[in-house]
């Protein structure tokens, strides 16, 4: 990214007050319930998607709770909340349900929201110079099927679902448990709710990439627009090209489940394998929809805080790109164990390695970025560096699973649950903070707190890494995944996992503590609070911004 | 480049403790073995043997009277199941396992842990050198082709490093299993497992998992111990043909580095050989409903003599189809062998069709 130098800021805070419409505000009800300003939506999303982290993180809370220590102790009364009547057999459902749920809330109502539809929504048309998105409407029914499918994966945890109530797949929704393995409506409702929100998963991505193709300022090449626009274009054609499959795939569940059909029923036909390899060829991409915004944040925080432009622009760019076009043809090594020939594991195993080419590029280019920069370490900077180190670690235990031999031994135990955690609860979720800090001045209009922005940081750094890391141990001594108990020999770096937790919900309380603080009594953020090292476009606006920005267009230089 | 080799030697010696614990494993078993001489005894022992409670005391009994009739064997602690607060894979003993634990040990580990520690190391180095204190004012480097170019080819280079002998790994896995492999069918169940040896003519059985009291008085470890377990011989390689009967299970056995998953409609053949005697425990490893962690596997390796004693204690011929092919006379045994006279009533519905394929690999002989 070279520098960009809008010649035509003025616009921005001078002419706000007669230029902005401020009296076009809309009321209350239609700013929020009808909204089709870009940032009201933004904010919608996070809010959204911090309501949905909540309900994830207290989901996984009570599974590290039961997993403290061997033996079932909270899971049939946590089930006879649901249900009066429920005995063990109720309770262990219940934990499959708790599964299913963290994962499913975490992956589409927690992650993507936030990146894309908070941060995509807020700062794509602020970069790239646009008065809003380029389908304002469309990116409203986009937030609100996403808040339907919410509400519907959270009340399937209140209808029968076979053994109990809910539906207790997991996260893969894999057939034959999904569709004869299942009874009752529970299940319906989720894979409704995925249709949901994969359709609005769609439409935002259409409505990004319009957006970004059309709607430059002028002078804002494709080569000159910030990474963290690049990223979120990458991902929106990941977004439209894999959730198609998923939809389909889940289709096909809804009609052998309901209308007879045995796409994935051996016994007429069909296969349940096919299942796997259309959920994974939506699977896979939908791990880099949820790390690449994450990428373009670290990149926008890393050069503004090293006050240096990012070192490779174009080989970051195309390194998203490449990430994005490799994720689709590396699938099936999520099914190492499924029964491949022998040729098929062989090629997976060599196409996954190649990742970790682009991704080594980006990791050494963020640190020659910093390379020869002048450095401050303001709290989205902290973050950043956090989850380059994470994302490292999450990196080269996937370098390992890659290895079809070797992921014989580690397929669906703890390693892999380590290692997905790492690359996105440390990775992902450390790049979330990291933008919310670096833009919430912007978006509020008032200063974090710095050491409660610190404290969460190194709280919250320390917490996932004890949660984490030892569950890479239980994986190589063989915890399966997805056990609510387990022999004693697993108890002590099961508890110690569990204290985890603990101090990592500690760092969350001092983020939620930090959020209303802030906005409650913070300071007032000034345009450009980072100083010469943020040159992108929002840096340009008021803070808050304006209702409306960029009624008269800037020129990019 | 010295911590790269501190590393390797690191990975070394860890090997080399994991190869004591091997040697150490099976001293228990062979001091058994001489014991349990070939008797020639086909009578099928009273199913109340399988019954762990009534193992400890039978082992006392069974085992000096020379009687080669099967009794449940106790596990070695450390081997074949999780350690206290462990922290690395469980000692292999087959040779796949083995091979794919050096992979990881001695190149993936190392690798892995020089990349991270690299990358840690130039992170606390900018941190320190380029902080605004040590470095007021930032360079306008934005490129330098160079040094693109290495850490995209350096990278590549230690892929290629990687990927040789994990394709080996693979290609080792997916040998063709060997003429003289014991084949055995595994069904999966919600939730339990069913084994069946064809050749052997021993119908299928079922295996449960033990509640936690049965598995403390058995002296086996609690959510790993089952009531009857997969017998095999040592050092023979075994071919598993793994199915599912209503879900998606995985068998999986950790110190074999044995996993595969248990697909309804489909035959899925994997194989391994343990090379020590022992007892060891895996777990289902495919989420497949309420009881998914408790359908528990538990392997036994026995040497030959014993196995043939538990063969015939199952009401099955060891020697299988190989004598049956050769000398029609000794056919007669097999078919009153079919009928599992020790499996529970409740499977013997169940054993009736497994019988049936139990003829076809006969007749291929």
């Amino acid at each position: 990214m070279t520098d960009i130098a809008a010649t035509a800021p003025a616009h921005g805070h001078a002419d706000h007050a007669h230029d902005d419409h401020d009296h076009d505000t809309p009321g209350f009800f239609v700013r929020w319930f009808m909204s089709t300003n870009h940032k009201d939506i933004g904010t919608l999303y996070l809010i959204f998607a911090i309501v949905a982290g909540i309900v994830g993180g207290v989901i996984s809370g009570m599974m590290r709770w039961e997993l403290a220590e061997p033996g079932i102790q909270y899971l049939t009364g946590w089930a006879q909340f649901f249900d009066p009547a429920a005995s063990e057999v109720q309770g262990k459902h219940f934990w499959n349900v708790m599964i299913t749920a963290h994962g499913l809330i975490m992956v589409f109502f927690m992650v993507m929201p936030a990146m894309i539809g908070g941060f995509g929504n807020w700062f794509v048309p602020l970069m790239i110079g646009a008065p809003d998105m380029a389908f304002p409407r469309m990116n409203n029914v986009s937030f609100w099927l996403t808040f339907v499918a919410f509400v519907m994966l959270v009340g399937s945890m209140f209808v029968p679902g076979g053994s109990g109530l809910g539906a207790g797949t997991g996260w893969t929704v894999y057939a034959p448990l999904s569709t004869s393995g299942s009874a009752g409506p529970a299940v319906d409702m989720a894979i409704f709710s995925l249709h949901l929100a994969g359709a609005a998963s769609i439409l935002g991505a259409i409505n990004f990439i319009t957006t970004i193709f059309n709607m430059r300022a002028p002078g804002m090449t494709i080569h000159k627009m910030p990474l963290f626009v690049w990223s979120v274009l990458v991902t929106a054609f990941l977004l439209l090209l894999a959730l198609p499959v998923l939809a389909a795939a889940i289709t096909m569940l809804l009609t052998d489940r309901n209308f007879g059909t045995t796409f994935y029923d051996a016994a007429g036909g069909g296969d349940p394998v096919l299942y796997q390899h259309l959920f994974w060829f939506f699977g896979h991409p939908e791990v880099y929809i949820m790390i690449l915004p994450g990428f373009g944040i670290v990149s926008q925080i890393i050069s503004t805080f090293s006050k240096k432009p990012v070192f490779g622009y174009l080989g970051m760019a195309y390194a998203m790109v490449a990430i994005g076009v490799v994720g689709f043809i590396v699938w099936a090594h999520h099914m190492f164990t499924v029964g491949m020939s022998v040729n098929l594991k062989m090629y997976f195993t060599a196409a996954t390695m190649v990742i970790a080419v682009p991704t080594g590029i980006k990791i050494f280019s963020w640190i020659a970025t910093m390379w020869g920069g002048s450095m401050s370490f303001k709290t989205p900077m902290v973050w950043s560096l956090g989850f380059i180190f994470m994302f490292t670690v999450g990196g080269v235990t996937g370098v390992v699973l890659a290895n079809g031999g070797v992921d014989t031994n580690l397929h669906d135990t703890y390693y892999v649950v380590a290692h997905f955690h790492y690359v996105l609860s440390l990775g992902a979720v450390f790049s979330l903070f990291a933008g919310f800090y670096y833009w919430f001045p912007k978006m509020s209009g008032r200063m974090y707190n710095e050491f409660l922005g610190q404290l969460h940081f190194w709280i919250f750094f320390i917490g996932v890494n004890v949660l984490f890391f030892p569950q890479h141990f239980l994986g190589q001594q063989g915890m399966p995944r997805r056990y609510p108990d387990y022999p004693d020999a697993y108890a002590y770096w099961h508890l110690i996992s569990s204290y985890g937790y603990v101090i990592m919900a500690v760092g969350v309380l001092i983020f939620f503590v930090n959020i209303l603080w802030s906005l409650a009594a913070g300071k007032k953020a000034a345009d450009n609070p980072w100083g010469e090292g943020a040159t992108t476009l929002e840096w340009t606006l008021s803070s808050p911004p304006p209702f409306h920005q960029f009624n008269e267009l800037p020129r990019i230089a | 480049m010295k911590s790269l080799k501190t590393l390797v030697i690191a990975a070394a010696l860890s090997l080399g403790a994991v190869g004591a614990s091997h040697a150490q494993a099976p001293a228990a078993a062979p001091a058994e073995a001489p014991a349990a001489a070939p008797v020639a005894n086909p009578a099928p022992v009273a199913t109340d043997a399988a019954a762990p409670a009534a193992a400890p005391a039978a082992t006392e009994a069974a085992v000096p009277a020379g009687d080669a009739t099967y009794v449940p064997m106790k596990p070695t602690p450390g081997v074949g199941q999780p350690i206290d607060a462990g922290i690395d894979f469980q000692p292999q003993v087959s040779p796949v396992g083995e091979q794919a634990y050096w992979f990881n040990h001695v190149i993936l580990l190392p690798v892995i842990t020089v990349i991270t520690l690299f990358v840690l190391g130039l992170l606390l180095w900018v941190v320190f050198r380029y902080r605004a204190k040590a470095n007021p004012v930032p360079s306008k480097t934005t490129h330098n082709t160079f040094i693109e170019i290495i850490w995209t080819a350096i990278p590549v280079l230690i892929l290629a490093v990687i990927a040789v002998p994990s394709i080996r790994l693979l290609a080792q896995q997916y040998e063709p299993p060997k003429k003289e492999a014991l084949t055995i069918k595994v069904t999966g169940y919600q939730w339990y497992w069913g084994y069946a040896y064809p050749d052997q003519g021993i119908g299928e059985y079922v295996s449960k998992m033990l509640t936690k009291e049965q598995a403390d008085a058995a002296g086996e470890p609690h959510q790993l111990a089952v009531d009857n377990r997969m017998v095999v011989p040592v050092g023979r390689q075994v071919k598993l043909i793994i199915t599912g009967a209503d879900v998606i299970h995985s068998f999986a056995v950790p110190a074999f580095w044995t996993k595969m998953d248990a697909v309804p409609g489909r035959a899925n053949e994997t194989t391994f050989t343990a090379n020590k005697v022992g007892v060891y425990y895996g777990q289902c490893s495919e989420l497949c409903g309420v009881d998914h962690g408790y359908m528990p596997i538990a392997v036994e390796v026995l040497p030959v003599d014993k196995w043939e004693a538990w063969v015939r204690s199952k009401g099955g011929n060891p020697a299988g189809p190989v004598v049956a092919a050769a000398a029609p006379a000794v056919a007669a045994p097999t078919p009153a062998a079919a009928a599992p006279a020790a499996t529970p009533a409740a499977t013997t519905t169940e054993a009736a069709p497994a019988a049936a394929p139990a003829a076809a690999p006969a007749a291929k002989n």
